[in-house]
């Protein structure tokens, strides 16, 4: 069936939740409303309030709740409507959910879920466009999951409901109803952890995620039409864990490396990829890895986030001072 | 149209039954089993015992730094008691005394504290959290499993307990609406023991007391004399009954002293004065009750001197017990494990970067 990210999100949501009565969902104005995006619309007729919880105004509420639901062997599937506003939850994050399977000595595993909508493009207000999912990557003992389309989004959301830690779960608002895809009806995970080559070539790696996946295929193209070149584009899906030998394999073989996302450049995901790149391939390398981001500044309000965002146009020209060097 | 006064049910409880000098209000003295009344009295003797033992062992360089529980030991135990095994005990990290009667072992606290993370392993069977340092944000936690509790429909509540200074957090107030909103039956047990570290009672909160802020989540809160047992025992009987009878959460308020330090590294001398730790001294609850014991012939002299000769061995026992275990528990790799349920690709190289380094072959260079 052809389905926008949000239907596709949808989804994987009740199946997880019809196989699965420990499945919960959990956030505000998650049920009579489905969700400001709509992601979880329908739900609550189906499965009740019981298991589509209408919360308080409290994000830091939403995520400690679910982390004492998880103890008791629930799957929480949180969401915070704006990831924007997920720092009020972050010490729930960072201080129990993150490491109480360890403070508990493997007593108390939790399976949890964080939803978020992330990054910018769609006009929003202040706080509602920001991509940080490096403050996630970062902490021990959390898995960071961003998909790029619809059929991806929801095999990687039934992995993240299905995994027995728990997982931040960002999803881009600029592709929630971008385009529609294919997502077969019946079951389809993907494993977390792993990154998927969408378009192969010998001459570059392009490395992107989220929102920046079809921009950098884009800029692939035009690559490859302008003149001729072959380059590989990885959707990375994970953030951390960071599938390495992926990147690594693939930098092997072309030498070249470029990096697209759209969260601040400095101390971003990019910056990890360059160090892993550099530990297990920097001898294959044949120019300096060029990274395209967001610039260190706050986000800035929707007039001018265009020209925050990278563009196809920016991405072609670092994949050309990748291609023009020759070490 | 017009500005009219809103009556509002906002009057809360104060509750003492057995005061500082001892003296009972029979009409309100509990009916509690005399076998009860001695595993109390041990309960409370065995925390204040370890508690001592704790901060010796600390001032011989034997642990780490620990937060003493001395003069806590009757707003634990009167509350934890009414726990079934399978209820949920959520505590912050001063409760030592509900930690023992829940069954964590002496030997675990002692390891904990000297910096073995084996120390806070929860067993399978227990519904027991580990302690939770952030302030107040176990709150949340309590609700949680409470909720679960109420999902799966298993009668089983919860109970957490946290400090004066917790009810500053947002977690506090985020707690106790998510509890009164989904009416989970939930125990809020607050220890108000007047120093959140340097802070005084005075300096958290402008509200007379911590009671009264359940009146505006919808729930009923009681203050009781933290300090003797009996209050704190009637009090949390009427909140865990009401919990197990679906109405929903209640907030108690133990008023009470942290007679020590907050931690092993605190100076409370920078802050407070002598005169006044001396008075609460003297509403110590462990004499108060051993004085209604004795009086009520539940506890002869004889058997009050066995049962601390006894305590006294069983903390003597655990102490060395403990020493044994951590003289082969150095192995540095055991701090890979328990962070997932597999280790990633990534995690598995630094665990055996570390693992060669111990081995002694550090130095090499890699080419």
């Amino acid at each position: 069936m052809m389905m926008t990210m949000v239907q596709a999100l949808n989804m994987a949501l009740r199946q997880e939740m019809e196989k699965d009565d420990r499945v919960v969902l959990l956030g505000e104005d998650v049920g009579r409303d489905g969700g400001v995006f709509r992601v979880t619309e329908g739900l609550v007729d189906q499965f009740g309030q019981q298991r589509v919880v209408d919360t308080p105004l409290a994000e830091s509420g939403i995520v400690g709740m679910a982390v004492g639901m998880a103890a008791y062997g629930l799957k929480p599937v949180c969401e915070i409507q704006f990831s924007g506003f997920s720092y009020q939850n972050f010490h729930q994050i960072e201080n129990h959910a993150a490491r109480l399977r360890w403070r508990s000595q493997g007593r108390y595993a939790i399976s949890m879920v964080l939803r978020a909508p992330y990054g910018g493009g769609v006009r929003a207000l202040e706080h509602h466009s920001e991509s940080r999912e490096a403050y996630w990557a970062h902490t021990p003992g959390l898995k960071m999951v961003i998909p790029s389309g619809p059929r991806n989004a929801r095999a990687l959301m039934a992995s993240a409901i299905r995994d027995p830690d728990p997982v931040i779960f960002y999803e881009a608002k600029a592709l929630y109803r971008a385009y529609r895809e294919e997502v077969p009806e019946e079951e389809e995970i993907l494993p977390l952890g792993r990154a998927q080559v969408v378009r192969s070539g010998g001459d570059l790696t392009m490395i992107a995620y989220g929102a920046m996946l079809r921009p950098t295929l884009e800029a692939a193209g035009v690559l490859h039409e302008q003149e001729g070149v072959e380059a590989e584009v990885i959707d990375l899906l994970t953030i951390s864990p960071l599938d390495e030998e992926s990147l690594v394999r693939s930098v092997q073989k072309t030498g070249r490396a470029v990096i697209v996302h759209e969260a601040p450049r400095s101390f971003g995901a990019g910056a990890e990829i360059v160090s892993r790149i550099m530990e297990k391939a920097f001898f294959s390398l044949q120019a300096p890895i060029e990274r395209v981001a967001g610039f260190d500044i706050v986000m800035p309000l929707f007039a001018r986030e265009k020209s925050y965002i990278p563009t196809v146009a920016r991405i072609v020209a670092a994949a050309r001072k990748t291609l023009k060097t020759d070490m | 149209m017009p500005r009219i006064p809103l009556a509002l049910s906002t009057s809360i409880d104060s509750l003492s039954i057995l005061d500082e000098k001892g003296r009972l209000d029979a009409a309100l003295e509990p009916d509690i089993p005399g076998e009860m009344l001695l595993r109390l009295y041990r309960a409370m003797l065995l925390g204040r015992r370890f508690d001592e033992r704790l901060l010796d062992l600390q001032r011989q360089g034997r642990i780490g730094t620990f937060p003493p529980i001395k003069g806590q030991e009757a707003a634990q135990i009167g509350a934890v008691a009414h726990l079934q095994p399978e209820d949920w005990f959520v505590p912050s990290f001063r409760e030592t005394a509900a930690e023992l009667w829940r069954g964590r072992s002496m030997e675990s606290v002692i390891l904990y504290n000297n910096g073995f993370s084996e120390g806070a392993r929860i067993p399978a069977d227990h519904h027991d959290m580990p302690v939770s340092v952030p302030v107040g944000s176990q709150i949340l936690h309590a609700v949680g499993l409470s909720w679960a509790a109420q999902y799966r429909r298993t009668g089983e509540i919860a109970m957490t307990f946290f400090g004066d200074g917790a009810t500053s957090e947002g977690d506090f107030h985020e707690g106790m609406n998510f509890g009164a909103v989904f009416q989970v039956p939930v125990v809020f047990v607050c220890q108000n023991n007047q120093w959140a570290i340097s802070t005084p009672f005075s300096r958290q909160t402008r509200s007379a007391t911590i009671a009264q802020k359940a009146a505006a989540y919808g729930m009923p809160g009681i203050r009781v004399d933290g300090n003797d047992i009996l209050a704190v025992w009637a009090a949390a009987q009427e909140a865990t009954q009401r919990a197990r009878a679906g109405d929903g959460p209640t907030l108690i308020e133990c008023l009470t002293y942290r007679v020590m330090m907050h931690t092993t590294a605190d100076d409370p001398r920078r802050y407070r004065t002598d005169a006044e730790v001396e008075a609460w001294r003297q509403r110590d609850p462990l004499p108060r009750f051993q004085q209604y014991l004795l009086g009520k012939g539940v506890l002869s002299g004889n058997e009050q001197k066995e049962v601390e000769e006894e305590v006294l061995q069983d903390i003597q026992a655990a102490v060395e017990s403990a020493e044994r275990q951590m003289q082969s528990m150095g192995d540095p790799l055991e701090m890979f494990n328990h962070h997932s349920a597999e280790l990633p690709p990534s995690l598995v190289a630094q665990r055996e970067e570390l693992a060669r380094e111990l081995a002694g072959s550090a130095g090499e260079v890699r080419s």
